[in-house]
């Protein structure tokens, strides 16, 4: 459902590929400061919907809002710059930077050095580095990154690496953050401590934060409303233990018998 | 991991960390390198001198490439078309328009930025190989501009003699003198890739590289990159095509060919892509092995007979092509990355890890 102060809201969008109907009218919004999560079957569209957020796909029809903006009608990159940012289910890291480096990259949306700034790399372009590697310290630091701080991203494991890639997103310093499966291929303990930092960055920075996750029992337990999501349809919205209790939810997870 | 530092050296400030240069002995350690090449006309042959002239300006022209390439991730075949461009702004500026060198110079550099940012254009849709084909253009469409437009000025195939640049009153024309030019223009060039390499320019660059739509989706406006990279690529072209074509004093459209576009992205990859000793290193070993091919042909003559001249001719591009293929093989990383390598066993010595 919408209401007038969601800090996202996404109206009746549709998305389709050819015959595929990726997203079907799909209608939900983000209220400020809460943990979001989007939950559904393999295929059920959720990626899809964090592209279109990000304008990356162009939804067929519908419209997304964000904070006065209509996102479907600005660039991906203006889209990061109104404070969305997003990390990725496969992760997309700058393989050969390091993880320092690859958070200062991030910061590029709140630096203004331009090319010959950076020629020069004298006065501003230098000063705006030191100032900004302030802030990538911080969350190297919240993060607990320090032992990688150097290291080149592409030779990290996939646990760290999924770590980086959530930094380099708090390093937009963003209003909204998109997580896209952050805690996929993870053992328990890898999972808790993501499960962790997420509570900790909604805690302390009080951003809004859209979860894509297919681990149930951490959706329960750390969001605060969930949208459910089935071939490309929204079946269900409300608090975790509503949906647990949802009948449509547990057909499209556990298949209904339709023996009549 | 970054090389590691010597035992109990520790960075105390964000600047100190970001320092390229951190002791003041390696500080003066490169003062006496640069002094010395400055000085080589005073101790060496000059045939030296000429070679380090060609070996400057080449490292000019790479260093562009690199940027373009090794940096943005961008494949380019146009960078010996970039190079005529520069070539002849500056040559005719000084020739008929009479400006000095040190005003044509930097228009060169201007005029060919431009010209490789319009050839740059089809990166805004390709990608990778179908990317180098686009750029393949500006091989063939700008040559063939000086050998058929405006032949009374251009002089056709013919080309054009390019008169030694006059600075304060001296005439460089001479190996000795016309170091002092191409090293200056080397120290700053130099200096400028490494300034992009470090700031948020290069890392634009590289994001770019490594994950475009990741960098798109995080707030960089590619287009404004790809662009801004053909255009850096394109002026140091600009500036080597002048400080060449003053150097051998005269131009045309064969002068820089195919051939040396593809020259440098091997010497590219032997150097290492993407790190700014690559440019240094690749040049040099290169142009060294052709030198070597030179030296070694008469000798090669003596051994086989029968082969004639042609066969030696040869042998340049054979030693490039090996070279080049044992380097994929068994350093695809360049000898930037053996370099690293080294640095780091020196540091952990007697250790291993």
């Amino acid at each position: 459902m919408n209401s007038d102060d969601d800090h996202l809201s996404v109206k009746d969008v549709t998305l389709s590929f050819g015959g595929i109907m990726a997203l079907n009218d799909v209608s939900f919004g983000a209220r400020r400061g809460e943990i979001l999560a989007i939950i559904g079957p393999n295929g059920a569209g959720k990626t899809s919907l964090l592209n279109c957020l990000n304008n990356f796909y162009h939804p067929d029809q519908g419209s997304i809002f964000f904070e006065g903006h209509d996102l479907t009608r600005l660039p991906p990159y203006r889209i990061a710059q109104l404070g969305i940012a997003r990390t990725f289910q496969h992760t997309a890291l700058y393989t050969g930077l390091s993880t320092l480096d690859n958070l200062m990259a991030a910061r590029h949306i709140h630096m203004r050095a331009g090319m010959l700034d950076s020629l020069l790399y004298y006065g501003r372009a230098r000063s705006e580095d030191i100032a900004h590697r302030q802030v990538v310290e911080e969350i190297i630091d919240f993060l607990e990154m320090e032992h990688i701080r150097k290291s080149i991203v592409g030779a990290l494991p996939h646990g760290l690496r999924k770590r980086v890639d959530l930094g380099r997103a708090l390093a937009m310093e963003p209003s909204l953050l998109l997580l896209d499966e952050p805690m996929t291929g993870m053992n328990l303990e890898e999972k808790e401590d993501m499960a962790r930092f997420i509570l900790d960055i909604h805690d302390r920075r009080g951003i809004t934060i859209l979860l894509i996750e297919h681990d149930m029992g951490l959706v329960m337990d750390i969001a605060d409303r969930v949208v459910v999501l089935d071939f490309g349809t929204r079946i269900a919205e409300g608090p975790p233990d509503e949906i647990q209790r949802n009948e449509a939810v547990i057909n499209a997870y556990l298949g209904k018998t339709d023996i009549r | 991991m970054g090389v590691p530092r010597p035992a109990g050296e520790f960075d105390t400030s964000y600047a100190r960390d970001m320092a390229t240069i951190r002791q003041p002995w390696q500080w003066w350690l490169l003062f006496a390198f640069i002094l010395a090449l400055y000085g080589l006309p005073f101790y060496a042959s000059q045939s030296t001198v000429s070679l380090v002239n060609r070996i400057a300006i080449t490292i000019i022209a790479v260093q562009g490439l690199n940027l373009l390439t090794g940096y943005t991730g961008q494949i380019s075949l146009g960078q010996a078309a970039f190079m005529t461009t520069g070539g002849y702004i500056s040559a005719l500026l000084v020739n008929q328009a009479g400006w000095p060198f040190l005003a044509a110079l930097p228009l060169a550099a201007l005029g060919a930025g431009v010209i490789g940012l319009i050839f740059g254009l089809p990166s805004l849709r390709v990608k990778g190989f179908y990317l180098a084909m686009a750029t393949l253009a500006a091989q063939f469409i700008i040559p063939w501009f000086t050998r058929n437009a405006f032949p009374d000025v251009l002089n056709g195939a013919q080309g054009l003699n390019v008169q030694s640049p006059v600075l304060f009153g001296i005439v460089f024309n001479t190996p000795q003198k016309y170091l002092f030019l191409s090293l200056t223009v080397l120290v700053l060039s130099t200096v400028v890739a490494h300034n992009v390499s470090r700031s948020r320019l290069g890392r634009a660059f590289v994001a770019l590289r490594d994950h475009d739509l990741a960098a798109e989706l995080l707030g960089m406006n590619l287009f404004k990159y790809k662009l801004q990279a053909f255009f850096l690529a394109a002026v140091y072209a600009g500036l080597a095509g002048a400080l060449a074509a003053h150097n051998i004093r005269h131009l045309n459209s064969e002068t820089f060919n195919l051939n040396d576009s593809v020259v440098f992205l091997g010497m590219l990859v032997i150097g290492g892509l993407g790190s700014n000793l690559g440019p240094i290193f690749g040049a040099i070993v290169v142009e060294l092995l052709i030198e070597f091919a030179t030296l070694f042909g008469p000798f090669f003559i003596t051994l086989f007979p029968s082969t004639a001249a042609g066969a030696v001719q040869a042998l340049r591009p054979l030693f490039f092509g090996i070279t080049l293929m044992l380097f994929l093989i068994f350093e695809p990383r360049g000898l930037a990355h053996r370099w690293q390598l080294l640095k780091a066993a020196w540091r952990l010595r007697p250790f291993s890890h």
